[in-house]
């Protein structure tokens, strides 16, 4: 009798070439991604003389640089984007650039054109990798060294992380989505709670949804310090994955799901840590500090940082001065300056609906920016009227790319300035120098907008389907 | 990369949890090459907003006691860069971020892990003066101002950095396996490759 095996044991066990004396495996990477971040990387393998071993396994995108509004582009901007042009045309890679119908963000794109698959082993050079899990990938984030590694040798050595299944039973509430479940457990378990570990996120409320909340929840593991997030693939992931550019076809296809089908945790199977919630007691849900932990649902207050442990006041009084609040007030009475709907977490068709389901008919108080994750997003969005929806409401509605989660591109939030944001960092300086970030999901961002303070959505989802 | 396998120095406290790699460098700063130095980088918001910071009245340490997260967030090995061109060469917290401290063994810095304790002790010891640090890798221990420490680093990666191995040499020793699994894996696995 073989013995109960988690998923995560499954894919290392597929992927494992070899494993060295202290424990550390040799694993084979079948699909890399590399963004504008990448030049340090390539610099190292073009000073060693070495070439791409796999350039078909590899695909480069421009997203932190991209522009995301028309205009001049400053010469910085432009030469990294015209670095990583130049590496991947030298080393054969596909790029998809500014101008390709296929363009986004990398954790965005991944999965669209069906490059991101169940089973897979996927790198890239950013935290974020871990969105891929979403449909049993083993996807983690690597830095420049490692990622010079997988070009030279399309392998990556991993010491296999400790396992964490994260289960959330019952039924999510409404205006409640999986941005909401990802705040809701690092608030519980903290910024470095998953520390070391892989997580695998099961229960009803996690098999009930989308693809795209799916992609959410596993791309904010690593807010949670998780190394890698996972959901066992099912129906729904085949279903959006049949038909996608780079998805196999035929009896590829169909070998693919019959394989895919297994990719699940066998039942008995010990896992190193177990967490459980109600996604009954999942609220809307905002941050109030610096970290991603400084999560409250909207009905709460202000942390007062004399009523907590000793161990975090100093961070919490050095967070509501960064932030400029006061302990104690209603969030509720947050005044924001702007709003931002986008990036990787939160940027996809989906989140775009809610979003414009909260705002249709009205007017927002604030003004915004809304970047769709991807080109096709745009597209798609353009065309279901979800942008005359943002424009009529006086949002700004721009390109896809990471725009204003990250500041590359020049799309900052001004210092001292209050932005309710669909993105996955709140920490100092993210969005721009001294920018105060409360991270919540698109729907909620949309009622901030509308209110021009931070908002429970819920009231204004009243009588919209 | 050349190995090391003893410091010895001055180490400084910075009394923050969760220093993210967004406060380690700024994102804007991180499209210099590596080969203008990227010590200038380290921390470079907090120091300007914050007159009495640590690093402002020390422009050189070799050694930085921190508390837990260290390294959180975002990737960029630059925040590896930052430190080591500032002169760094090992970071003691009760954490870090998984991927910093694979970049940070990856160039030579060391994160050695002490408990909570420890760290607030030397915390509230050293305050805001640097202290006298030596550093040995070989046998997993340390003397910050005074005190004994015996830290905490996967020995996988004590070889490493020891011996300043790289990775990508290490790996061409296993060439064959390589090809060998890889042959297998795109046999069994055909829809594994990207659909033409
Ligand atoms: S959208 Fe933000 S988090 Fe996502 S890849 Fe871009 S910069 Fe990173």
């Amino acid at each position: 009798m073989t013995t109960a095996q988690t998923l995560l044991a499954k894919l290392w066990a597929a992927h494992e070439i070899m494993q060295r004396e202290d424990g550390t495996s040799l694993l084979w990477v079948d699909r890399h991604f590399v963004h504008e971040g990448s030049h340090h990387a390539f610099a190292k393998l073009d000073s060693r003389g070495k070439k791409v071993a796999f350039p078909e396994l590899t695909f480069g995108v421009v997203d932190h640089y991209a522009p995301t509004r028309a205009g001049d582009v400053a010469p910085d901007i432009r030469r990294m984007i015209d670095t990583l042009g130049r590496n991947a045309k030298a080393h054969g890679v596909r790029l998809f650039d500014l101008r390709d119908p296929g363009q986004g963000i990398v954790h965005v794109i991944g999965p669209e054109q069906g490059l991101t698959l169940p089973g897979l082993l996927i790198n890239c050079g950013d935290s974020h990798t871990s969105t891929h899990g979403a449909f049993g990938a083993l996807a983690f984030g690597v830095g420049a060294t490692e990622v010079a590694h997988i070009l030279a040798t399309q392998t990556i050595w991993q010491k296999r992380p400790k396992t964490m299944r994260i289960t959330f039973d019952g039924v999510l509430g409404v205006g409640v989505s999986a941005k909401d479940m990802a705040l809701h457990w690092i608030a519980k378990l903290g910024a470095d709670g998953a520390r070391g570990h892989a997580i695998e996120y099961a229960g009803p409320a996690v098999e009930a949804l989308s693809m795209e909340g799916r992609l959410t929840l596993c791309n904010l593991s690593i807010e949670g310090g998780a190394r890698l997030g996972l959901v066992a693939p099912d129906q729904v992931t085949f279903e959006y994955l049949k038909g996608r550019n780079f998805a196999p076809k035929g009896p590829a296809w169909d070998q693919a799901v019959e394989y895919w089908t297994q990719l699940k945790t066998d039942a008995g199977a010990a896992f190193d840590q177990e967490v459980s919630f109600d996604a009954a007691d999942v609220s809307p849900t905002v941050t109030w500090g610096t970290s991603p932990e400084d999560a409250l649902p909207i009905t709460g207050h202000v942390p007062d940082p004399d009523q907590l442990g000793p161990a975090k006041q100093g961070q919490a009084r050095a967070a509501l001065d960064y932030m400029g609040l006061i302990a104690g007030m209603p969030l509720k009475d947050v005044a924001v300056d702007e709003v931002f709907i986008g990036s990787c977490t939160n940027g996809r068709i989906e989140d775009l609906r809610l979003a414009a389901k909260v705002l249709a008919g009205r007017k927002t108080k604030v003004p915004g920016l809304v970047s769709p994750g991807s080109a096709r997003v745009k597209k798609q969005a353009e065309a279901e009227g979800l942008a005359q929806i943002f424009t009529e409401a006086g949002l700004e509605w721009a390109d896809s790319g990471c725009s204003m989660c990250v500041g590359m591109n020049g799309d900052r939030v001004d210092a001292g300035k209050r932005c309710a944001s669909s993105t996955n960092r709140n920490f100092k300086g993210r969005q721009g120098r001294g920018a105060r970030t409360h991270l919540m999901s698109p729907a909620m961002v949309a009622a901030a907008a509308v209110s021009g303070h931070l908002a429970d959505v819920r009231p204004l989802l009243e009588g919209r389907s | 990369m050349s190995g090391w396998t003893t410091i010895t120095g001055r180490a400084v406290a910075l009394p923050q949890a969760n220093i993210d790699t967004d406060q380690l460098i700024a994102a804007r700063f991180m499209s210099a090459p590596r080969s203008e130095g990227y010590g200038r980088f380290l921390l470079h918001d907090a120091q300007q907003d914050q007159a009495d910071h640590v690093l402002n009245r020390y422009k050189r340490a070799d050694v930085l006691v921190t508390r837990r997260n260290f390294g959180s967030g975002s990737s960029r090995e630059a925040a590896v860069y930052a430190l080591v061109d500032f002169g760094i060469k090992a970071v003691f917290a009760p954490s870090f971020g998984d991927i910093f401290a694979s970049n940070a063994v990856n160039n030579g810095l060391l994160p050695a892990r002490l408990t909570e304790d420890e760290v607030e002790t030397l915390i509230d010891q050293m305050g805001q003066k640097d202290a006298p640090a030596t550093v040995d890798l070989n046998t997993g221990t340390a003397v910050i101002g005074g005190q004994q420490l015996s830290f905490d680093l996967d020995p996988a990666w004590q070889q490493k950095l020891v011996n300043g191995w790289d990775d990508i040499d290490l790996t061409a020793q296993h060439s064959d396996q390589i090809t060998k699994f890889r042959t297998a894996r795109f046999a069994a696995h055909p829809w594994a490759l990207p659909a033409p």
